[in-house]
């Protein structure tokens, strides 16, 4: 019958537009290519401490990184820079960290080093190499009075270094 | 001759003069005597021969690209600040007051920078999606503009965004000058979940942590499920391919999110079963509250709304009438209400939100005033199916001042007897 004829081929072209809209049922090329091993190029440091490179370096060489690299502009003291403040402020129980540093505030050291490394100095990113990241993480740390002024960094050293702050962050999401 | 006063005259909708949203349907303002345009007169019009300097001759050429009018030329983003001794470290606002309708123009769209805008030629990224998947993969533009393209209306948040208003006291700013890292386009791109659905995803999996390539190498641990839903690799905006200051010549677009999360300039995608716990989300985009402990991955932001007109260093010219006009939006879903208060607060009336009403986009609401001249507050307040944006009081005694992310209570701008706008505290 011709209505019933009109009636399905409505009901075709309803389906047909389901599956348009519906992200699973579209179609792509699948134009990826493989990526090789050597194409990976990972720099992300995780807070297990996956991702460290070998290495490894202290706040005594870390404070030459530091006077060359870092301090025009994050000042002599970490405190007195024309850029972010990364030595000092308190980690307070109950009153609000004002001054948030990698001393106060910061919760994982693995971060540091993957920043410092991501995108410092800023002018230079990626110009140091892993010893002389080591170096200038163990010195920002000893100056937030985290660590000792001898203590060698390398991966598994870092990845045990636990921050001050970080039992005061949490998450609706699992964190690690 | 002397109109008739109306047998019916409208009522007002709230205190202070707010008048009915449905007014302009009604043909209300004819009978509240307010005349809409100027009546011209035909047979005057057509006897006046005299041309005007641009009716003498033919005007300027044909151009390759348009730009603004000239005499738009003070409409520009607002708010220029990068870090000392820095250029492209900071941000730049959208001027909201100067716009209307729900679409940012892209050249006025907000910018945050974490080491300035790079300069990408197209067939040099190349986008890699590589971690736990069965295949790592490798993408490159030309690729991805061949697979099925999805098309998008969302706004963008900074988190900061409207944080100078968490301040002591209120910043003499304009709208654009407080709430200006808010914009909104129309994104064009291909849904992330295909590209993950490609390389397949390892049972482990939760996370995703997408990487710029500027020089910061800017990144992000955005939840597996959020890129699996309704994130977009954003190849073109408001029809044109992006702008190298929104990520040209591809950027993460994630609906609802705090701007942050868009990493613009993409060029990798690292499928993990733990967040990477960067330095902008730890050290930054965290959120402090009042016992000093700070949330992580606060990622939607709540719902919010600003009138932009009038609005912050704005002069009214005089009593009479004028339309209240304003944005709202919310990352949890499309607004639902805005109401609107000419009394400090104290009444309230429904203003009309201009369709379409889009899921995680802008929303332009109106409501026609009658100013009498003496001081009063405007305020907007909105709402989505589940939130209520929060007075200034509520939200400093829940979260305090120094949070400084999320910010998103009642913008109050108090009307003084000149005409004079500002910020104000309520
Ligand atoms: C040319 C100036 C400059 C130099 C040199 C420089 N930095 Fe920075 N640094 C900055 C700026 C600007 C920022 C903020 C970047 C942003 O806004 O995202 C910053 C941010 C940081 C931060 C993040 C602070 C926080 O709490 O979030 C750390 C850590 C840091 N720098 C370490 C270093 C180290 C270590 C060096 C030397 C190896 C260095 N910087 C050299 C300008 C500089």
């Amino acid at each position: 019958m011709f209505t019933s004829r009109g009636l399905v081929a409505t009901a075709f072209a309803l389906v047909s537009l389901n599956a348009v809209s519906d992200p699973k049922g579209v179609e792509t090329p699948r134009l990826g290519q493989q990526l090789e091993p050597q194409e990976v190029h990972s720099i992300t440091v995780w807070p297990d401490g996956k991702g460290l490179p070998p290495g490894s370096g202290n706040a005594v060489t870390g404070q030459k990184v530091y006077a060359q690299q870092c301090q025009a502009c994050h000042g002599l003291s970490g405190k007195d820079g024309i850029n972010d403040t990364l030595v000092g402020g308190q980690v307070a129980p109950t009153s609000l960290p004002k001054l948030r540093t990698v001393g106060s505030y910061w919760p994982y050291a693995t971060s540091l080093f993957d920043y410092v490394r991501r995108a410092m100095p800023y002018r230079t990113p990626g110009s140091l190499s892993d010893d002389e990241v080591y170096a200038v993480v163990a010195y920002l740390l000893f100056k937030n009075g985290v660590i000792e002024e001898d203590l060698t960094l390398n991966a598994a050293q870092l990845s045990k270094v636990n921050l001050p702050n970080r039992q005061r962050f949490y998450s609706e999401y699992e964190l690690p | 001759m002397a109109k008739k006063q109306p047998a019916n005259p409208i009522a007002n909708s709230a205190g202070n003069g707010l008048l009915d949203r449905r007014l302009f349907l009604t043909g209300g303002l004819a009978s509240l005597g307010i005349a809409l345009s100027p009546v011209v007169n035909a047979s005057e019009s057509t006897i006046n021969r005299a041309r005007k300097p641009w009716m003498q001759s033919p005007g300027r050429a044909l151009g390759d690209y348009g730009q603004p009018s000239q005499h738009e030329a003070a409409v520009v983003r607002e708010g220029r600040t990068s870090q000392v001794g820095t250029l492209g470290s900071g941000a730049s606002r959208t001027p909201l007051q100067d716009l209307q309708g729900t679409i940012t123009p892209s050249g006025l769209h907000f910018e945050r920078h974490h080491s300035g805008i790079p300069d990408i030629h197209p067939e040099q990224l190349q986008l890699s999606v590589q971690g736990l998947v069965k295949q790592p993969l490798k993408f490159s533009l030309n690729d991805l503009a061949r697979y099925p393209l999805t098309t998008k209306t969302y706004f963008l948040e900074c988190s900061g965004n409207s944080a100078v208003n968490l301040g002591p006291n209120p910043a003499l700013l304009t709208c654009g000058g407080i709430h200006g890292l808010v914009s909104a386009s129309e994104w064009t791109g291909v849904p992330v979940s295909y590209l993950l659905d490609e390389a397949g995803i390892d049972s482990k999996a939760k996370w995703v942590v997408a990487e710029g390539a500027d020089a910061a190498r800017m990144n992000r641990s955005i939840p597996l499920d959020k890129m699996l839903d309704d994130a977009l690799l954003a190849l073109y905006q408001n029809g044109e391919r992006l702008r190298p200051e929104q990520g040209y010549p591809v950027r993460l677009l994630l609906p609802g999110y705090e701007g942050n999360t868009s990493v613009k300039w993409l060029h990798r995608l690292e499928v993990s079963a733990q967040p990477a716990m960067s330095r902008q989300e730890t050290s930054k985009y965290t959120d402090l509250n009042l016992d000093g402990r700070a949330e992580m991955f606060t990622f939607e932001m709540g719902v919010k709304s600003a009138i932009t007109s009038p609005s912050g260093n704005q002069q009214l010219t005089g009593k009479g009438y004028y339309e209240i006009s304003g944005l709202a939006w919310s990352g949890y879903g499309p607004v639902r209400k805005v109401d609107v208060s000419a009394d400090g607060g104290k009444t309230w009336a429904a203003a009309q939100l201009e369709e379409p009403i889009l899921d995680k986009s802008l929303t332009r609401f109106r409501i026609p005033w009658h100013w009498d001249g003496t001081p009063c507050t405007l305020l907007s307040r909105a709402a989505d199916a589940q939130n209520h944006q929060p007075t200034r009081a509520q939200y400093t005694k829940a979260k305090g001042t120094s949070g400084f992310y999320h910010y998103n209570a009642m913008q109050a701008w108090r009307i003084e007897a000149d005409g004079g706008i500002h910020n104000v505290y309520v």
